[in-house]
């Protein structure tokens, strides 16, 4: 196809793939380089891209003033127990569809994707009811275990997707080996489906660390409070604080925009045959 | 785990004595999944119907069954109704956006070029982002005063005075749905770009040797074969655009004078700053039909074009 296209075509999708990049990136660049600039350079004159002078002030006042770490903490317990459970949970699923004899089972798997299109506000109110009379409110627990329902549809389906290119034979042979169906799965289909796993448990990760409505509703002190709350609460009294804003967004962005772009092509594949595939 | 000790308990017992465990094996499987989902979703679906009939208040702890004495209130709230306009527009506005600069976007990077590889990495950063980031990082692009937004529209001679974006009325609902877009259009040209890879090159090649213009083969081949693509791309985008909460409470809080009012911000202000459990659950049940009716009518619209081209 290069060689038919006219130059003024390559022109047209070179200045088209450089708009496509300043749209994905310029704005947290921006975001970035605000964190390491004084406010008086932020709210004089001309702003510039590079920092000039170069200050840390912001990260200081980020964690020193706010207690960011222990929002970080926080999200960290909360979104790496939400991985693991729906790892497990969702795998059991997803292999139980996949590989046993379910009926009916693009029902199930029809009903358990639409659960993930529920209007959030819809299930906030009466689960703030149910954790507050089980007292788990300002906990972990309530927190994870509403992760947990939020995350299984798409971990449930992108790996039951990835389970299903899986050769049928490797079944035949475990179950003339006698191999149990747990058998198969912890022995044979798991450790076949790392990639898979790695971005399943990336788009778990994600949901977790960057949900913010049932983490507002459900805790209230920085105990328990994860990230989204934290950063939402960080104002001044009299000014509203951009360069700490930009720090603490750097903080908890950048890592996991390292994760995605380590992972990327997983994610796009894995997303794709679980969202879109007829 | 329980798992390595399954294995040689089932080793030795072909036939029978496995017939009946074996049949319930996928369903103990899925009980997990099924709890999960039942307990944090359907429950509270049906729990949230039931308090939107009752008068339960955490305030007045009265907690009556009052039938449909919600809704009527309900149909006569000039907020509900202002929320509820904001939402459809801004899911109509901001899907359509998305699903439109989206397709310009997967149609650019359909092509070969040098560098392809890494500005679809660069694509994810929006996605990946936590949404309240967005919302910050919006907050500051679009300041009022010190935003670099103003100063490069200023300087472009495309303003004459710098605009009070979402802390004015006239255009609070536009700086959200220009953040909705900025965040989600490259997730969505992603999709779509999955789905013209899937177009036959052999098609496109064959229109181009006979002569075929670039708008001919996006019009008659591509266009019609990504539509099913297209379709539940964007009724998921529109499903999930009709929840939105995140950006709005934490760039705006709803205002200036009510103007960025959705109904997930309205469901959660009567929620927890009114403690109305019984009129919030009225609003919340009656945005979740309004969204069922979204999903509904594009289903039947789904399958409408798929049956034509088909």
């Amino acid at each position: 196809m290069n060689e038919s296209r006219s130059v003024f075509q390559s022109l047209v999708i070179y200045f088209g793939a450089l708009l496509i990049l300043i749209w994905s990136a310029g704005p947290f660049l921006w975001q970035f380089s605000t964190s390491f600039q004084l406010d008086k350079a932020l709210t004089e004159g001309t702003p510039s891209l590079i920092p000039n002078p170069f200050t840390l002030e912001h990260y200081y006042n980020a964690f020193i003033e706010k207690g960011l770490h222990h929002y970080v903490l926080n999200s960290l317990i909360v979104a790496l127990s939400t991985t693991a459970l729906c790892l497990i949970v969702g795998s059991l699923a997803a292999f139980s569809l996949s590989r046993l004899d379910v009926k009916g089972r693009f029902g199930i798997l029809t009903v358990i994707l639409s659960v993930s299109m529920f209007p959030q506000i819809a299930l906030v109110g009466p689960l703030y009811l149910i954790a507050s009379d089980l007292g788990l409110l300002d906990t972990y627990t309530a927190l994870i275990i509403t992760y947990l329902a939020l995350g299984l549809p798409l971990v449930t389906w992108v790996l039951f997707g990835y389970f299903e290119t899986l050769p049928r034979e490797i079944d035949e042979a475990a179950r003339m080996d006698g191999v149990g169906p747990v058998g198969l799965l912890w022995h044979i289909i798991l450790p076949m489906s790392l990639p898979s796993l790695v971005t399943t448990g990336l788009l778990a990760f994600i949901t977790a660390w960057n949900e913010f409505l049932f983490a507002l509703a459900f805790t209230s002190d920085s105990d328990s409070q994860t990230i989204p709350v934290g950063i939402a609460n960080f104002t001044n009294q009299y000014y509203v604080p951009w360069g700490d804003i930009a720090a603490a967004s750097a903080v908890v962005t950048v890592p996991l925009i390292v994760l995605v772009l380590f992972f990327q092509r997983h994610i796009i594949e894995g997303l794709t045959q679980g969202g879109i595939k007829e | 785990m329980a798992v390595t000790m399954t294995v040689p308990a089932s080793e030795r017992t072909p036939g029978k004595s496995r017939a009946l465990p074996s049949a319930l094996w996928p369903w103990l499987l899925l009980l997990p999944a099924f709890i999960s989902l039942a307990s944090v979703s359907f429950y509270p679906i049906f729990n949230g119907l039931y308090l939107s009939f009752t008068n339960r208040s955490l305030i007045t702890q009265d907690n009556d069954f009052i039938g449909i004495a919600n809704y009527v209130q309900l149909l006569a709230d000039p907020p509900f109704w202002n929320a509820w306009w904001h939402t459809i527009w801004f899911t109509v506005i901001s899907t359509g956006l998305e699903t439109f600069i989206g397709l310009a976007m997967a149609l650019i990077l359909c092509e070969t070029f040098a560098g392809r590889g890494m500005i679809r990495a660069a694509m994810l950063v929006p996605w990946a982002m936590p949404t309240v980031v967005t919302s910050k990082m919006f907050g500051w692009l679009f300041d009022g005063q010190h935003g670099i937004i103003n100063f490069i529209l200023l300087h472009a001679g495309l303003i004459d005075q710098n605009v009070n974006w979402y802390g004015s009325p006239d255009t609070a609902l536009t700086t959200i749905i220009l953040a909705d877009v900025w965040k989600t259009t490259p997730f969505m040209a992603l999709l779509l770009l999955t789905g013209l890879q899937t177009v036959p090159k052999s098609l496109v090649e064959a229109a181009r040797m006979d002569g075929a213009r670039a708008w001919t083969i996006f019009w008659h081949i591509r266009l019609p074969l990504l539509m099913p693509t297209l379709l539940i791309a964007g009724l998921f985008r529109a499903l999930d655009a009709f929840r939105v909460f995140d950006l709005v409470y934490v760039l705006t809080g709803g205002g200036p004078a009510d103007s960025t009012e959705t109904l997930s911000t309205l469901s959660y202000k009567v929620l927890f700053s009114t403690l109305q459990f019984g009129y919030g659950s009225a609003v919340s049940t009656a945005m979740f039909i309004t969204e069922g009716l979204i999903a509904v009518v594009f289903c039947i619209f789904l399958v409408r074009q798929i049956r034509k081209t088909t």
